[in-house]
């Protein structure tokens, strides 16, 4: 097995959270997506620093890992705050601003 | 460590680890597009994060593959669940579509993208062999990361404490609820309680289930005349449709009348 197949799994990781984010509806599914889209991309950078033989790939992971996990925070909290007013955790129910 | 043995090429129990987790987690990711609730989702999500983790121990990142699992599938997702719980557990997602042919829009630009990464991916070459960690993780995977952490990357590593300080900040913010009545004080509560239309609750609410047959909390109290008094019961129960239909409690519908033996 070459090494380059988890870069296989986290494109396609990437691809399937692509596409959750577009056609879930519920906000904490489409954030889960979102987190599954740094995920991969997380992968990516951990095969890479093994492919190259230095840890700077692996780093970039670490702070990539905090930068989601300050994005959760703030994200869940505004999702919170949109249920409390709207009574519902739908992205499409947010459309005050079309109108 | 030597997990990665070969350059390029990865030892046999790490490729018979990877064909078995890899479409497992492909599976599991597709299938959190699929199902309908949401903490089915969530849980979904947590395979395929500690499947990442697995993934980061086997290419000799250890530092990272433990952070995997102690932040997102120890903290995150509990984060999530905590929220789904707030929201509303059977919060599931009608799986009809709003916008009129967004799906297979989305599915073919999906395919299209995934299939430009995968074909990029097949024709890209290093132009040399790579290299595996077994020189850079010489002294240790952790102290390899501290030591890039504090010398090359200091200054992000500072950068990104003050972006949790702010997350934490704004998480605050944002939960804060702002009150816009003056909060009564217990002397005004007091006099709204007698001086109200009735004085049944003048001595204070019984709490749910007392004298009623179970002491459940959503079975109401019953008076001591034997009506059942809703008002015990929270309201955020009621509001949910929680309650028990109290109409079956009511002493004076109950037949009271023992029996004579024979």
């Amino acid at each position: 097995m070459n090494a380059a197949n988890y870069l296989y799994i986290s494109a396609l990781l990437f691809t399937i959270g692509a596409v959750g984010v577009v056609v879930r509806r519920n906000a904490i599914v489409v954030f889960m997506c979102i987190e599954l889209m740094l995920n991969a991309a997380n992968l990516s950078f951990v095969t890479f620093s093994r492919i190259n033989g230095d840890l700077d790939g692996q780093v970039m992971a670490f702070f990539t890992m905090v930068v989601a996990a300050c994005e959760v925070v703030v994200g869940l909290a505004i999702i919170v705050t949109i249920y409390r007013s709207r009574r519902s955790a739908s992205v499409d129910d947010a459309s005050l601003l079309k109108r | 460590m030597q997990l990665a043995l070969e350059v390029g090429k990865t030892a046999q129990p790490e490729a018979f680890m990877f064909w078995i987790l890899g479409p497992m987690a492909v599976v599991a990711a597709l299938g959190m597009l699929l199902v309908k609730k949401a903490v089915h989702s969530a849980i979904l999500m947590a395979f395929v994060m500690v499947v990442l983790a697995i993934f980061y121990i086997a290419q000799d990142a250890v530092f990272l593959g433990i952070v995997q699992v102690v932040v997102y599938t120890g903290a995150v997702m509990m984060l999530f669940l905590f929220i789904l719980m707030l929201v509303g557990v059977d919060s599931s997602d009608s799986l009809t579509e709003t916008i009129a042919g967004l799906r297979p829009i989305a599915i073919t630009a999906a395919v299209g993208f995934g299939g430009l990464m995968v074909s990029l991916l097949g024709r890209a070459t290093l132009g040399r062999q790579a290299i595996g960690l077994s020189a850079a993780n010489a002294d240790g995977n952790v102290q390899g990361i501290a030591n890039e952490l504090f010398s090359t990357y200091v200054f992000p590593f500072e950068v990104v404490s003050a972006l949790l300080i702010t997350a934490a900040m704004g998480a605050m913010v944002l939960a804060h609820h702002q009150r816009t009545t003056v909060r009564p004080t217990q002397r005004q509560l007091s006099i709204n309680r007698f001086r109200g239309e009735s004085l049944g609750s003048a001595a204070g609410l019984p709490g749910p289930g007392v004298y009623a047959r179970h002491n459940a909390v959503d079975v109401p109290a019953l008076l001591p005349d034997g009506t059942p008094a809703p008002t015990s019961v929270n309201a955020s129960l009621e509001a949910r449709g929680d309650m028990l239909d109290y109409k079956s409690f009511d002493l004076s519908e109950v037949n009271t009348q023992i029996e004579e033996e024979k």
